[in-house]
């Protein structure tokens, strides 16, 4: 029992930890595409270690199995990544530039070759 | 411009059916847990906005030819028959009862009168909502 509470407090503080340096990442990375990489990333992966937690804790303590807290790992983990995908692709269609020191900008190669119609 | 985005849309294709068995959930829990027809409704009509937003307001309706103005219509009068069928029995307007019934798959479940009610709730919910965003978004300039 005791140690299933330590491994639960580990997970929920990782994916704590996580989160925060999503935000430190937030606040510290320069231009909008990587930022959008810092926070997507590390808030999804800090969100499902908290909500894992939690479902283990409500299992193996608390002896419930709580189906909600499964579907809602299961939503995190799909809509998290597609949103953060929306951000950038909003972002560069709007056209925000990328960071000055950044080497690689294949879609800008491929706009310009052939012009769409979107 | 025409938005079309293949991640969002297969996304979408997913998500719809899971925020939709949960709004189908949180309106038979909302008897004995957190939820209910205002709820419900209210995550119906965000899984219905976001089809929405992945494809086209004319594909949409297509699939889902749901007229939503008369869906509303359809939810106050559900409830409004449940508080006269009440009146009919030769009890006061709007009264409920309850009663444990055993059904094939559910095994021994509670019925009562106060879900059809919540049925037009979530039906009026779903209808005035999608009212609102769909008459809004037609709009062309």
């Amino acid at each position: 029992m005791i140690i299933i509470e330590y491994a639960v407090v580990g997970i929920v503080l990782f994916g704590a930890i996580f989160c925060a340096l999503g935000a430190f990442g937030l606040v510290r990375l320069p231009d909008v595409y990587l930022r959008s990489h810092a926070a997507t990333k590390s808030a999804t992966l800090g969100v499902l270690c908290v909500l894992l937690g939690v479902f283990l804790y409500f299992w193996l303590v608390l002896d419930h199995i709580s189906i909600k807290l499964l579907l809602g790992i299961v939503f995190v983990f799909i809509t998290s990544p597609v949103a953060g995908h929306l951000n950038g692709r909003a972002a560069y269609r709007s056209g925000v530039a990328l960071w000055r020191n950044s080497v690689r900008d294949d879609l800008h190669k491929k706009k310009s070759e052939a012009p769409s119609t979107e | 411009m025409k938005f079309t985005d293949v991640y969002l849309q297969t996304a979408t294709k997913i998500l719809v059916f899971i925020i939709m068995t949960f709004s189908i959930y949180v309106l038979f829990a909302g008897h004995n847990n957190p939820g209910g027809g205002f709820i419900g409704g209210l995550i119906t009509a965000s899984a219905l906005v976001l089809l929405y937003i992945a494809f086209d307001l004319q594909t949409v309706q297509e699939v889902f030819p749901v007229d939503y103005k008369k869906l509303a219509a359809t939810g106050v009068l559900v409830s409004v028959l449940t508080g006269v069928g009440s009146l009919v029995l030769g009890v006061p307007f709007l009264s409920q009862t309850f009663k444990y019934v055993e059904l094939p798959f559910l095994g021994n479940t509670e019925l009562t009168t106060a879900m059809i009610f919540d049925l037009g709730v979530y039906m009026c919910v779903v209808g005035t909502t999608m009212t609102i965003i769909t008459s809004i978004s037609e709009d062309d300039i």
